[in-house]
């Protein structure tokens, strides 16, 4: 593999990280909602926006060295992080089905790096 | 007797309902994917230049974006609605989509690794949708 893919590839997993986050704080700004137009103006949405943004920013950095077909997949590496900040954050429960997902996602993303 | 056969009969609504978020979710997939393919020519050297008048003046760049967004919207507004597990393989098609167009319209090299990787990621996500409770 050669440096600007490597380079790539940790650009887009740090979007990935960011992006998860980004989901943790819309999910809590999202509990304080009550209808009215100015519960949307809450820190934790606003947070949640810009980390959304952030997360974009080294996405579109990271797939700018590298095809798209084995940057992208990279993106599926979101639902990891996501499903353990659920666990952490919201005390969701950890089934067996999620773990078996986790896994293949896991080893789908890494086939693709294969094909790189 | 007749509360009965009331009960029996069968709600039109649900199914329709059921149907009209699985075509918006089917379609976000293929915007997604569009959305993708622009932010990525945007990306190319011919487009992108690391200044922040030639960014904001990036038309796929921009545009990529502007559908993403509104695309993430409409799906959050139809998983809101929908059952998670049903629509969660849906969602995954968007990982097939980029693949093809990277492969046509990018003119990326296919292989092996790659669709089986793909493949396995959306196997990946749709058991993930159906190991969650909603």
């Amino acid at each position: 593999m050669n440096p600007a893919l490597v380079q790539s590839m940790v650009l887009v997993f740090i979007a990935s990280v960011i992006g998860s986050f980004g989901a943790v704080f819309l999910k809590l700004g999202a509990a304080n909602l009550t209808g009215s137009l100015w519960s949307f103006l809450n820190w934790r949405l606003a947070l949640g926006v810009a980390l959304f943004l952030g997360s974009s920013a080294f996405y579109a950095l990271g797939i700018k060295g590298g095809q798209l077909s084995v940057l992208y997949p990279m993106v599926s590496l979101g639902y990891i992080w996501t499903l353990v900040w659920s666990r952490i954050f919201f005390q969701e429960s950890m089934t067996k089905q999620k773990f078996a997902g986790l896994g293949l996602i896991l080893v789908g993303v890494f086939l693709v790096g294969l094909g790189s | 007797m007749s509360t009965s056969i009331s009960t029996s009969i069968p709600q039109p609504d649900a199914a329709a309902s059921r149907r009209k978020s699985i075509l918006l979710v089917f379609s976000c997939t293929v915007l997604g994917a569009i959305a993708q393919i622009l932010i990525k020519t945007g990306m190319t050297p011919a487009y992108f230049r690391p200044e922040l008048i030639a960014i904001l003046t990036n038309v796929p760049l921009m545009l990529g974006y502007t559908l993403y967004g509104v695309n993430t919207l409409m799906l959050v507004l139809a998983l809101r609605e929908g059952e998670l597990s049903m629509l969660y393989p849906i969602i995954a098609l968007t990982y097939v989509w980029v693949t093809l167009l990277s492969y046509t319209l990018l003119h990326e090299p296919p292989n092996l690794y790659k669709n089986l990787g793909i493949l396995t990621i959306v196997i990946g996500v749709a058991v993930l949708g159906r190991g969650g409770k909603k």
